[in-house]
């Protein structure tokens, strides 16, 4: 009973690798470990109460959100930037062709931003002849592998530094080089030119501040630094949700996002952006844009329930916590978004009906809204997502059988009597040899159904000849 | 009069380990209530509302609800039973005022088995003897939804001859998660292998658990690995003597 | 126009109508603690040494210095123009150019010199971070091209945190136009998570208070 439209063979793939296994692990198991330092009632006593804030300040952000949203612009523009509206990934696109022509800008360089992954920003870019070069470390790897992020704050956690290696001897004509100092060393010194070079520097934006129309950015590196203080002009590319109200509410956020991501405090730069360098000021561009992008979060916004998918500030806890992407990793969900965020939005950008298997693809262990800096209930979401899979498939006629499964199973649980002699039917079956042993597989024709797949990585317990309803009747009678 | 309370085994107790329904009714015997069986229980809908029927599980908690109208207290050896009804069933009755009012009536009867023991009844030690090493394993929804963290361990401590080592993940999920451990097996598999390695390195002889899910996949797994290590529920623990 | 194409959509999706005002937000959650300047020059120096950081308690202007004419030594430094590197003298030691007006001139420079030299808005006690605004005393690329930062600021300018910072400049954008919060110094972790320092910004930071 695998569900038939997942890719079950590429999951099998990536768990039979126990070096990616180890990867994955190891890197999401010290990423939880160090949150948790951050995080414990002796070092941060508020931590409760600052993620009940921050779930507050989002909520407000988004059922408000066009009026944050106008307020956002008027503080840019007032300040010497501008604010440009996307309809979707073809108009931003479009804007920086444009604007990198008017320029005469040839190379970009870039911040990791989730978002432009979403929207395939760099491919858009390489068909008009512009370069785009990811300076974040990690994406400069995935860059230069025509990759995707395998992790939304650890790009390349999927490559050991000996995949670094032969990836820099091929891409970059460097020497084999195998230790990660030296291999940061090569990465600093191609990218240093770049960003001396640039003419246009783009990030996303962690956080639009409302009041002051200001983008804040948090990297570790100081590449978004680079991005943001060298090239001329600066584009931001950010989705609307990206709002907070007030820049006071960033004494809430920096204190999660930063803990919730890598375990860090504070990340080494957090920059607070609010337009184009004034001009008292020694440096930094003197050009400054923010590119509200919709993509589809307008249409998720008409969902009262599942707007709060909305909150999301990308910390990745959820993934590193999430014992499914721990063993998938994140080339097994179908969007560039990966883990229990992913397995939420990517139903809700892409249409369940792209991936109808996704929402199923988890325990509902719980372990993602536990540590949700902002308190996204996902879990529940996972749920309202199956639902609306079911009806869905119900409306095309599509897994019939498993319908049919639980309406008699449905019927059946409302009579105690035929569920028990169905019980008692049971066992005659799967009685097993007598000595208690677990069976290894069923006999036909139950071999075709769920027990097929249980049976397919576990042993299944032989039914007890009498079910606890009637041994219960025989101690009561005993007992009298 | 001693106080009654009456069991609902669950479906997976009642059709595939009677035996921990039995050591739930005898550890609640032995403490001094008296213990019944409201027999037309089957199961609280859970398996239906978890994989997006909401409609069947809707169905069968309607009778569910109806089975269990008259206990005083419920008592369930399952976290994530007790807690489909405690926490869920607002949600499924959320359009049906009649039947919300009495979910809302039920659910302060309703009580994980571990947490009536130590909340209700008020009592630690039940005065159980096992010898041997267990290791503890965190179900998810008792865990994360009903807050079961300190109170087994603290019922397993008064356990005479038990030694308790703590495996070093307790809290992550053993892959069972219902109808995900058949649609996808190989993922569900994997998971129950890194619980296992835990478990394995405790030196422990038998793992403990307040869910018989988490049991029947663990149990499944160290099976068809060959341990020779027993997953046993609480209730077993503590009933033997 | 997209524009209003989006601002449609978003408010046929929340209920709302043009110029509807937003619901109230509470307060800004700000609170800072009663702590003594011993207490916070302590906190700072176990942060930022956590970080990897160096942190030196300079006991005068000409203590600092001589500190950080030991840590340049001499070789090529650029330093801000903030009043402060002028009164301790440290914007007229050997090998240190000040006084940049010229941005190319300044990025040249930035880009060959050891060591970058500034002050600071501010220092964050809990988390050993320092606040930097850019103006025309303090510009960007010095505390970020060079491979080693060194920033000099009086012990008055120490704040508790995050909060106080925020309760201080409740809104940067007014004094701004951009506020950088440095932490430590630059650091990856990309490459099998192990900690590498010194990635695009400097990897080696000093922080001398007065």
């Amino acid at each position: 009973m695998e569900m038939s439209t997942a890719p079950h063979a590429q999951f099998r793939e990536t768990l039979a690798d126990s070096g990616l296994q180890d990867a994955i692990y190891s890197a999401t198991g010290r990423l939880m470990e160090k949150r948790l330092a951050t995080i414990r009632p002796d070092v941060l006593p508020d931590y409760q109460e600052l993620r009940e804030r921050a779930g507050a300040l989002k909520k407000l952000a988004i059922e408000n959100l066009d009026y944050y949203l106008e307020q956002f612009e008027s503080n840019v523009e007032a300040r010497g930037g501008r604010v440009v509206w996307c309809r979707d990934a073809g108009e931003a696109a479009e804007f920086l062709v444009k604007l990198a022509r008017e320029k005469d800008a040839r190379l970009l360089t870039k911040v990791k931003s989730m978002t432009t992954e979403e929207i395939g920003l760099n491919e858009h870019l390489q068909q008009h002849g512009l370069e785009a070069v990811e300076s974040d470390l990690g994406e400069f790897i995935v860059q230069l592998a025509r990759s995707r992020p395998y992790h939304i704050v650890a790009p390349a956690l999927n490559l050991t530094r000996y995949d670094v290696a032969d990836l820099f001897t091929r891409t970059l004509g460097v020497e084999r080089e195998t230790v990660p100092e030296n291999q940061t060393k090569i990465a600093r010194r191609v990218l240093r030119e770049k960003f001396l070079a640039a003419d246009i520097g783009i990030s996303g934006a962690n956080f639009l501040v409302a009041d002051s129309g200001a983008v804040v950015l948090v990297t570790n590196e100081g590449n978004g630094r680079m991005c943001t203080t060298l090239p001329r002009v600066h584009v931001a590319v950010a989705g609307i949700e990206k709002l907070i109200p007030r820049a006071q509410d960033l004494a809430v956020f920096l204190k999660l996002l930063g803990r919730s991501a890598t375990g860090q405090p504070l990340t080494v730069y957090t920059s607070f952006l609010a337009g184009p360098r004034r001009a008292n000021e020694a440096d930094g561009p003197g050009e400054f844009y923010v590119l509200l992008l919709d993509n589809g979060r307008s249409r998720l916004l008409a969902d009262r329930e599942k707007r709060q998918s909305l909150y999301c500030i990308r910390c990745g806890a959820c993934l590193n916590h999430c014992p499914v992407y721990r063993k998938i990793g994140g080339h097994n969900y179908p969007w560039v978004y990966s883990g229990p965020i992913g397995t939420v939005i990517s139903p809700q950008f892409l249409g369940i009906a792209h991936d109808p298997w996704l929402p199923f693809a988890s325990s509902l262990c719980g372990a993602c809204a536990e540590v949700c800096p902002v308190k996204i209930d996902l879990p529940k979401l996972i749920l309202e997502l199956r639902g609306e899979v079911v009806k869905a498939q119900s409306r095309e006629g599509a897994s019939r059988l498993e319908r049919l499964g639980f309406r008699v199973w449905s019927w059946l649980m409302r009579r105690p009597k035929l569920y028990e002699l169905a019980g008692m039917m049971g066992s005659l079956v799967l009685s097993g040899s007598g000595d208690g042993k677990w069976l290894r597989g069923v006999p036909f024709p139950l071999s075709a159904g769920p027990l097929k797949a249980w049976t397919s990585v576990r042993d299944l317990p032989p039914l007890p000849s009498r079910s606890f309803r009637q041994m219960w009747r025989t101690r009561q009678a005993g007992s009298r | 009069m001693p106080a009654r309370v009456s069991l609902f085994v669950t479906c997976i107790v009642d059709q595939l380990f009677p035996e921990v329904g039995l050591a739930a009714a005898d550890v609640l015997e032995r403490i001094g209530y008296t213990v019944d069986f409201p027999e037309k229980q089957t199961c609280c809908g859970q398996p239906a509302f978890n994989t997006g029927y909401r409609d069947e599980a809707r169905e069968v908690a309607c009778h569910c609800l109806e089975v269990l109208a008259g206990a005083d207290y419920v008592v369930v050896p399952s976290g994530s039973c007790a807690s489909m009804i405690t926490h869920h069933y607002d949600e499924l009755f959320a359009r049906d005022p009649a039947r919300l009012e009495a979910v809302r009536r039920l659910k302060p009867r309703v009580w994980e088995f571990s947490k009536f023991l130590l909340e209700v009844a008020g009592v630690e030690d039940v005065g159980a003897r096992y010898d041997g090493v267990v290791t503890f394993h965190d179900s998810c929804h008792g865990l994360r939804e009903l807050g079961i963290k300190e109170g087994p361990r603290r019922l397993l401590g008064r356990v005479q001859g038990l030694t308790l080592r703590e495996m070093d993940i307790p809290e992550e999920c053993c892959g069972f998660g219902g109808t995900f451990s058949v649609k996808f097996p190989s993922i569900s598999g994997g998971m129950s292998r890194t619980k296992i390695e835990s478990i394995v390195k405790t030196g422990a002889d038998a793992v403990v658990g307040v869910d018989a899910s988490c049991l029947l996949q663990l149990r499944g797994a160290l099976s068809r690995d060959g341990l020779p290590i027993r997953a046993l529920h609480l209730a077993q623990v503590l009933a033997a003597h | 126009m997209s524009r209003d194409h989006v601002l449609h959509k978003v408010r046929t999706a929340l209920g709302r109508s043009a110029g509807q005002p937003p619901a109230p937000l509470p307060e800004a959650r700000l609170a800072v603690p009663d702590m003594d300047m011993e207490t916070r020059l302590s906190q700072f120096a176990s942060a930022l040494e956590a970080l990897g950081g160096v942190f030196h308690r300079a006991s005068s202007p000409d203590d600092a210095r001589s500190r950080v004419a030991s840590l340049t030594g001499g070789r090529p430094a650029v330093a801000s123009n903030a009043a402060f590197l002028r009164e301790c003298g440290i914007s007229s030691l050997p090998g240190v150019r000040s006084g940049l007006e010229d941005e190319a001139e300044l990025r040249r420079l930035c880009a060959a010199a050891d060591f970058g030299i500034t002050s600071a808005g501010f220092g964050l006690a809990d988390t050993g971070s320092l606040v930097m605004f850019s103006s025309g005393e303090e510009a960007r690329m010095i505390s970020l091209l060079p491979p080693v930062h060194i920033a000099v600021f009086p012990r008055e300018k120490m704040l508790t945190g995050l909060d106080e910072l925020f309760t201080v400049v409740p809104s940067p954008a007014e004094v701004t136009s951009s506020m950088v919060l440095i932490t430590g110094p630059s650091r990856t972790a990309d490459i099998e998570q192990i900690l590498i320092r010194g990635v695009h910004g400097p990897g080696e930071f000093h922080v001398v208070v007065v």
